[in-house]
């Protein structure tokens, strides 16, 4: 017989999940994959706040977390979009060859 | 068993409901109409209706409707207001700028509109939701219409850029919420206000203080206050002039419009102390960084970028001391931003070549002798930005450092003055260029190309070169109507 997680647990798990999509987005330089820490971060919040919803036993959270979803996928699409009209005049997803503006 | 439904009061968000149809007009008639300017002319019609409407609720006040995730205070009346005009000019501007480009299309528009009522939405917010729902219409839209220049790998680098660290920001805005409500059990910012208050034993509740700090850089990125401007001079650069003027004023707007609502309403009283000292810093340094990388730009739209950081810093002065007084300061100083902002940036879209990305300062050498009125309107908005009298710019400082004064800090003021002599230096480098250099000739094998200024630029630069001066001597009616922003 397991007993219940308790919330501590979830919230750690969160922020490390959070810090280390954070991490990816400054450290990595792939396009693509600083889009997938983005989504990554985000997904901590949802844990957060479904842990929470859960503990005070309150729907607010869970909502919160639909809008997240759907917010997200449009994110996404537009992220992908932008990429690919940028590779009409760059073939590369590498954050350090979109230089051009500089002052 | 009775079912409670709840009161859906749709007179209250009028305004919000009038942008969303003309934008989804404008989508549809896109269809349709060959001549793409009619669609910009459409959306500027539905605005007006919106101001009308706005002016209209303006006579009574509404509660907290929609289950108090929206309100129709005077705070949020006014900010309608500066979206509202914000979006007409820059359509404006954009009717002959993307002419010229080949970029006529009517999803400019619908997007353009999209982004107001995001705005719009999060001036009436009263829920975290709601505020986060409104900040993700504003922002998307806003990173598309960035990336609109096609032609320009600048623009699609400035989308880009623009999506990336505002998709970062985001999530760090939405673990501030997730760690608020977990705190006090509630996304509604009064409920989190009354929360704080009934319970001060959890004062220093660290929980709470995470998620204050997370939702500040959250919107310190939004209102691009230093160290979270990285990507203002960049997107302000390779966006399309009429989207750059667009932003500048109506998203950083929209991001004090719900910073000051959450510090006050929610982190009000009990939390001003613990993060006064952090506003403050923030407004310290932002105009402090914004004024000296403003000093080496050469490209005016990367300087104006650099000066709206400033001008952040400036308007986070008013935010400081917490008070009603700071916040209808804040608002006078955007509303000034919003006429003086915005004509500076229909000067530099008259100004920029269509080959290539930005505005060099050289394009300028001599524009007095080219065209005297565009010179001197453009000599009027930099002296306006300045803030030196009896221009509306000057009023504005003076209203926030006020504030700051009123609530013994007068410290903030004294820095916020230093750092706007530095700003002369800039703004009256533009005004030297155009009435003390000649311009380039044959010789030296870079004639600037003939100056063509369409109808509704001219529209634009005379109603924001009159606001500018007409307020500027007699500040009172303005001052007037920001007085009625009150938190409902």
């Amino acid at each position: 017989m397991i007993g219940e997680v308790p919330l501590s647990y979830y919230l750690l798990l969160s922020a490390i999940l959070f810090a280390i999509g954070a991490g990816g987005v400054l450290i990595r330089r792939n396009v693509i994959i600083v889009l997938m820490c983005v989504e990554m971060m985000m997904n901590a919040v949802n844990l957060t706040f479904i842990a929470f919803s859960r503990y005070l036993d309150s729907t607010t959270g869970q909502i919160f977390v639909f809008m997240i979803m759907a917010v997200a996928a449009v994110e996404v699409a537009v992220g992908l979009a932008l990429l690919v009209e940028l590779n009409r005049h760059k073939a590369s997803v590498n954050i350090n060859d979109f230089n051009s503006l500089k002052g | 068993m009775p079912i409670d439904f709840p009161v859906l009061n749709f007179q209250a968000i009028a305004p919000e409901l009038v942008v969303v149809v003309t934008a989804f007009l404008v989508m549809f008639a896109e269809l349709f109409v060959d001549d793409k300017r009619i669609l910009g002319y459409i959306s500027i019609l539905g605005l007006a209706m919106a101001a009308i409407l706005n002016f209209a609720l303006m006579a009574a006040f509404a509660p907290p409707t929609f289950q108090t995730m929206m309100i129709s205070d005077g705070y949020s009346l006014i900010l309608n207001l500066i979206f509202i005009i914000a979006a007409a000019l820059s359509i404006l501007i954009s009717l002959s700028y993307l002419g010229d480009r080949e970029l006529q299309h009517g999803e400019y528009y619908a997007l353009l509109l999209f982004a107001t009522v995001g705005m719009m939405l999060m001036g009436a917010a009263t829920d975290l939701i709601i505020v986060f729902m409104g900040l993700e219409i504003m922002s998307i839209a806003l990173y598309i219409l960035a990336a609109f220049n096609r032609q320009q790998l600048g623009s699609g680098e400035a989308g880009m850029k623009y999506f990336v660290l505002g998709a970062f920001a985001s999530a760090f805005f939405l673990y501030g919420v997730a760690l608020v409500y977990g705190a006090t059990g509630s996304t509604n910012l009064q409920e989190i206000g009354n929360w704080f208050s009934a319970d001060r034993g959890n004062l220093g509740d660290p929980i709470a203080l995470i998620g204050l700090s997370l939702l500040l850089v959250g919107f310190s990125f939004k209102i691009a206050a230093v160290p979270f401007q990285w990507w203002t001079p960049d997107v302000y650069q390779g966006a399309p002039t009429s989207v750059t003027a667009f932003m500048s004023v109506g998203a950083k707007a929209a991001g004090f419009a719900a910073l000051m609502r959450v510090l006050m309403v929610s982190f009000g009283d009990a939390f001003t102390a613990d993060w006064q000292l952090a506003v403050a810093v923030l407004a310290v340094i932002t105009m402090t960084v914004g004024n000296i990388a403003a000093l080496a730009q050469k490209d005016v739209k990367r300087m104006l970028a650099y000066s709206s950081i400033a001008h952040a810093g400036y308007i986070l002065v008013g935010v400081v001391p917490g008070t009603i007084e700071g916040v209808q300061a804040v608002l006078f100083y955007l509303l000034s931003y919003t006429f003086m902002n915005i004509g500076a940036f229909a000067v530099i879209a008259v100004l920029e070549r269509r080959s290539q990305v930005g505005s060099n300062i050289k394009d300028y050498a001599g524009l007095a002798t080219r065209s005297p009125l565009l010179a001197l309107a453009m000599m009027l908005f930099m002296i306006s930005l300045t803030g030196i009298p009896p221009f509306i710019g000057f009023w504005g400082k003076l209203y926030v450092f006020r504030a700051a004064v009123e609530a013994n800090m007068s410290w903030l003021a004294v820095v916020g003055m230093i750092n706007s002599a530095i700003s002369a230096f800039y703004y009256l480098g533009v005004v030297v260029q155009m009435y003390m250099r000649p311009v380039a000739t044959e010789e030296d094998g870079d004639v600037a190309p003939a100056l063509r200024i369409s109808a509704p630029v001219v529209v634009t630069l005379v109603v924001t070169a009159i606001v500018t001066i007409l307020f500027g001597v007699w500040p009172t009616p303005l001052v007037n109507l920001t007085s009625l922003a009150m938190f409902g």
